[in-house]
């Protein structure tokens, strides 16, 4: 599905990446086993990112919708809240999580509503809730961190399965659920389809409306799963900064993997790995002492050049189709196709 | 009327976009003291010419001259120094700025390096009483009627530019004092010596103003004739083309005769839709193609829309084989086995990124539902059967389908149609804008559809096309069904006769 020539700059940007954390820190690569548990920086990575990597699956495929969802970090600390705030009043584990689920998609769904049937712009659409649901968390905790002790959800930030962190499996789980759903059925064609053309789509018979409103609802979805693994984390729910700015961080991911803010052709995969990149800058920045005010403007030339390099190798696919271009002269339009295709290519 | 040195001539301008040639030798001139017409229908190349007159597109060949003098206009400012400015249809102004920032905006008067906002009020005053405008200046401009706005926006364009202005469509939103308001100050900038060159497609509007008339058709100019010795009937023929081969007419007038087998109906029934067209109704049996004539506007899209569950009806019934059915979306016409092929195919026809593979299976896709995937294999064999069947060009059908040339394009929607083996075909223009091969490649394909008892409604500005392939022919005017031709009825003339029967017997509809 994915060629690794299409993945290459995001793969290199990773090697060079970890290559220069473990110039900065001679133990990057070190893993061991502590408790049945893996542990290392580099198992911190996937573990730290593990949050980004669920915010990114779904964000993917609302960017893919031509959407963007501005709502998941507030999302988070909604979710948090209503798991921490029900596990102090000593619900059991399973209500806990299936309320705190059933926000991010009454969420989700709002969103989408807003989107698809109000036909509001998504980053308007979102923003309501990304400034709105922070508030409906301070009022969920009364505007305290409400911290919690109870072992069943602190396993899901802190436990781990056969020496993998628990956090690291569900966003694999997820992926592979997601990526299965969308490529085994006709789910990510008629997304994108949506995406690039939504008018065209309707055109077809495509229910775009249903389409947008699954998209946002299951973004929502997985944005409570990753407030639940943050909240589990940190044993407490603060309303004020859990998932604070991960939006941003989730549309990077998406971004870094290649998929297109315009909407149209999309990979989780590359999300996932975009997400990874991300981290793997800021626990790099962190390890190697630098105060971490610099993890922004490093963060910011890391991605510079990563979306250098994928425009590059886009006008390389370019010149590359070209003589092929010239194998069938009798079409009418090969004659002026070069020149189109180089007005195409700074667009 | 002087007819003296042209302001401004086009000679001999060629344009192609995507090796497709939408203006193939246009000659054009523009005398002072003359508003000029400029009409065609849709993709007959008119607004294309006006870029290159003003600068937005470089022509591929020919001369632009000023005064006699050859000049290359650079961009629209380099237009509006040599002289030629214009008006588009949708106002081109900042509705937020105030009529007199509007008017002066990038040429404030300065004091102190600051505007001189008072200066700037009273000469905006003082332009605009040239017209006999009096309103407040320093108001938003937004606060102010379409008709000020746009009164506003030509007086900004005279001011700018002053021996030529172009107007696309000025009076589209407007009423019709309004309209009168604005051809009294067009006629006194004619007399003043302007050029005024006035694109509309209200054909009494350009007799009640124009001097002179240049048609152009698909890109080819049909002819620049003086407006007082050209017969209303004669202009519409003009526009929508008249030339006819007499032997296809008459090879196809037998099997028109054929009829249509009777079991199968679908059966619209005093279906319409306010403010878009006036209750029709309209029964297709297998095998016939209706073809629908009528002008830009008439409501021969609306009519489309209306029938694909687009828009839906707010008035009639649908029965399927004498079953009554319902279509309020595309997606349950599809499942009652409708088609469209959409007018405009970038915005609603194509969806560009994608591959033409998927491109192809998408409608039938979309009727099995997303839990029924078509493996990539499927697809391909779906997708290399119609890219054999109608000679789709491209390399490869995993090319993204915007690479495609507009005719590939075009039959790319018709495959995906095709696909889902529909039994009602809307094609709403289908051979707009594409090159002369593949436009009578479309037109076989049509017939062979209609002979394997498909059911076809043909939308179309072609006169001689429609003729040629239709069974029945309705006549639009005003967003009414006016009339059908039937048989021997068919034929060019006639259709361009209820055609224009329009323009003189509804002068008040037009230009409401």
């Amino acid at each position: 599905m994915i060629s690794l020539r299409r993945a290459a700059p995001q793969l290199i940007a990773l090697a060079v990446i970890l290559f220069l954390n473990w110039l900065a820190f001679p133990g990057f690569f070190n893993i061991r086993i502590q408790d049945g548990r893996l542990f290392g920086s580099v198992v911190d990575v996937f573990n730290r990112g593990a949050p980004v990597m669920i915010l990114a699956i779904g964000m993917t495929m609302v960017i893919a919708s031509r959407g963007v969802d501005l709502s998941v970090g507030a999302v988070m600390a909604m979710a948090g809240a209503t798991a921490a705030t029900m596990t102090v009043a000593g619900y059991p584990l399973v209500a806990v999580l299936a309320a705190a689920l059933v926000v991010g998609l009454l969420c989700g769904l709002l969103n989408g509503i807003l989107v698809a049937f109000l036909d509001l712009q998504p980053i308007v659409a979102t923003l309501i809730l990304m400034v709105a649901g922070r508030g409906i968390a301070q009022l969920v905790t009364e505007g305290f961190i409400v911290t919690f002790n109870e072992p069943g959800l602190i396993f899901f930030g802190t436990g781990s399965f056969l020496g993998i962190p628990m956090p690291v499996v569900i966003a694999a789980v997820l992926g592979v659920l997601a990526i299965l759903l969308v490529r085994r059925t006709a789910l990510g064609l008629l997304i994108e389809a949506v995406g690039v053309n939504r008018s065209a789509s309707t055109y077809a018979g495509l229910n775009s409306r249903v389409l947008l409103l699954f998209v946002y609802t299951f973004s929502g979805f997985c944005a409570a799963l990753a407030g639940i693994i943050a909240t589990a984390d940190i044993r407490g729910a603060d309303a004020n900064n859990a998932g604070l700015w991960l939006e941003l961080d989730a549309i990077l991911a998406v971004v870094i993997g290649g998929t297109s803010l315009l909407g149209g052709r999309f990979s989780i995969l590359m999300s996932m790995l975009g997400a990874i990149i991300i981290q793997a800058m800021n626990t790099g920045i962190l390890l190697s002492g630098f105060p971490p005010e610099y993890n922004l403007i490093v963060k910011a030339a890391v991605i510079i050049m990563i979306l250098l390099a994928q425009s590059l190798s886009l006008a390389g696919a370019g010149a590359f189709f070209r003589p092929g271009a010239k194998a069938k002269p009798q079409e009418p339009l090969r004659s002026s196709d070069p020149s189109a295709n180089k007005a195409q290519n700074p667009a | 009327m002087s007819t003296g040195e042209a302001l401004v001539s086009a000679e001999k301008i060629i344009k192609s976009f995507l090796g497709l040639r939408v203006l193939d030798g246009v000659d054009f001139s523009v005398r002072p003291g003359e508003i000029h017409a400029l009409l065609g229908e849709n993709g007959a190349g008119k607004s294309t010419l006006i870029k290159i007159l003003t600068g937005v597109h470089q022509p591929d060949g020919g001369t632009i001259r000023l005064r006699g003098t050859p000049v290359t206009v650079r961009d629209t400012g380099h237009a509006q120094e040599l002289g030629v400015g214009t008006v588009y249809q949708e106002v081109n102004l900042l509705p937020n700025l105030s009529v007199a920032e509007n008017l002066f905006i990038g040429r404030q008067p300065m004091r102190w390096g600051l505007v001189h906002r008072s200066e700037m009020e009273k000469r905006a005053k003082a332009l605009l009483a040239q017209y006999d405008i009096d309103i407040d200046v320093s108001a938003d401009l937004g606060r102010f009627s379409v008709a000020v706005q746009q009164l506003v926006a030509i007086a900004r364009a005279v001011d700018l530019s002053g021996s030529v202005l172009i107007l696309d469509e000025p009076t589209a939103s407007l009423d019709r004092a309004e309209v009168e308001t604005l051809f009294a100050i067009l006629r006194r900038l004619r007399d003043r010596g302007m050029g005024i060159v006035f694109i509309t497609h209200f054909l009494d509007q350009v007799y009640a103003l124009c001097d002179r008339i240049t048609v152009l058709r698909n890109g080819k100019l049909v002819g620049t004739r003086e407006a007082a010795e050209l017969p209303q009937v004669e202009l519409v023929s003009m526009m929508l083309g008249r030339a006819l081969a007499e032997a296809t007419h008459g090879a196809e007038a037998e099997r028109r005769s054929a009829p249509p087998s009777s079991g199968k109906r679908i059966e619209f029934s005093h279906y319409g839709r306010a403010r878009s067209v006036a209750p029709f109704d309209l029964s297709i049996g297998a095998g016939e193609v209706v073809g629908v004539a009528g002008l830009l506007g008439s409501g021969r899209t609306e009519t489309a829309r209306l029938l694909f569950g687009l828009d839906a009806p707010d008035s009639g019934s649908l029965t399927i084989d004498g079953k009554p059915a319902k279509v309020l979306s595309p997606r349950a016409a599809v499942q009652l086995g409708f088609a469209l092929c959409p007018e405009d195919r970038k915005t609603d026809g194509i969806v560009g990124d994608l591959s033409v593979r998927e491109n192809i299976a998408l409608a039938l896709q979309a009727r099995r539902g997303w839990l029924r995937r078509m493996p990539s294999r499927e697809q391909a064999e779906l997708a290399d059967r119609f890219v054999k069947a109608l000679d789709i060009r491209t390399s490869d059908i995993e090319k993204p389908v915007k690479f495609l040339s507009g005719g590939n394009q075009q039959k790319v929607v018709l495959a995906r149609w095709l696909a889902t083996n529909p039994r009602l075909l809307i094609l709403d223009e289908p051979t707009r804008g594409i090159d002369v091969g593949a436009h009578a490649e479309i037109i076989a394909l049509i017939n062979r559809l209609c002979e394997e008892g498909l059911s076809l409604v043909v939308i179309s500005s072609e006169i001689e096309e429609i003729t040629a392939y239709s069974t029945r022919i309705r006549i639009l005017r005003d967003r009414e069904h006016r009339g059908e031709l039937t048989g021997a009825e068919i034929s060019p003339d006639n259709i361009m006769r209820a055609i224009a029967a329009q323009a003189s017997a509804s002068n008040e509809g037009a230009s409401a």
